[in-house]
């Protein structure tokens, strides 16, 4: 089982690794290849949970996706300027102690109670793989949430289409 | 401690990855770096959700993170097509410049 800890530290370091490097980067088009790279990292740790599905969905969508938009985005709208000025609003301290401190009330919580979260015994081998199961529970027990998303995109579509327009 | 990966693992990293997302909305001033941020942090959650699928053993939690990516990507779509109309409008992307509706 060392395999899997190591591919957990492995893909823990460059997720990590990406997040900081995305929110510190001066120039936005750095700080997308770094999401990119961070997105990559949640995909493996995707693949190590058994969800093989959602591993595909992550890369095509996300990395394929909407990384692609922001990369558009970033080329349409001229940031050469904002490149040069103050990158960080004046309130950066009060922030970062902020989450620090609720970061560390978080993983004091979560290493009190780490007990309790040992991973579930392997189960039975279940009939189909992780994408049948996936689409048995979304289209039996999900049906009407799924529906309301494909509603929730279309509002989207219309909005941004929209927005983006000539004159709004 | 260190060695048998369990949930709790999963859990702290994701914990880490919502601080950094929330760090960058707060702090970055550049609204185009706020938007990836909130990626960030849509991400730190569907780590947990999928950290929980494996420890309850059923895939629920995988469900409601394709639920979660979904809304990812029309937040996304709408709020790059928002920054497009102000950058139109207003010639800026500084988060802090955008204060027309501030007391």
């Amino acid at each position: 089982m060392w395999v899997d800890a190591f591919f957990f530290y492995l893909f823990a370091a460059i997720t990590l690794t990406g997040a900081v490097l995305t929110i510190t980067r001066r120039n936005a088009v750095h700080s997308a290849m770094s999401l990119i790279l961070s997105l990559i990292g949640v995909a493996g740790l995707f693949l190590l949970q058994r969800a093989e599905f959602l591993f595909a969905v992550q890369i095509v969508l996300y990395v394929g996706g909407i990384m692609v938009l922001f990369l558009f985005v970033i080329m349409l709208v001229n940031l050469d300027q904002a490149a040069r000025m103050r990158q960080f609003s004046g309130q950066w301290w009060l922030a970062l102690a902020c989450v620090l401190a609720i970061l560390a009330e978080i993983v004091y919580v979560l290493g009190r109670g780490s007990r309790v979260f040992q991973f579930a015994p392997p189960a039975p081998p279940a009939q189909g793989g992780n994408v049948e199961q996936v689409a048995d529970v979304l289209f039996k027990q999900y049906l009407v949430p799924f529906e309301l998303a494909s509603i929730l995109l279309l509002a989207a579509i219309v909005g941004s289409v929209i927005m983006a327009r000539k004159r709004v | 401690m260190l060695y048998p990966i369990t949930a709790t693992h999963y859990l702290v990293l994701g914990a880490a990855m919502l601080a950094i997302g929330t760090i960058g909305v707060l702090a970055r001033r550049n609204i185009v770096v706020i938007l990836m941020a909130i990626e960030l942090i849509l991400n730190a959650v569907n780590i947990n959700l999928i950290a929980f699928s494996r420890h309850l053993g059923q895939v629920h939690g995988q469900v409601f993170a394709i639920f979660v990516i979904t809304v990812a990507v029309a937040e996304a779509a709408v709020g790059l097509g928002i920054l497009i109309a102000l950058f139109r409008n207003r010639e800026t992307v500084q988060a802090d410049e955008i204060n027309l509706l501030k007391w």
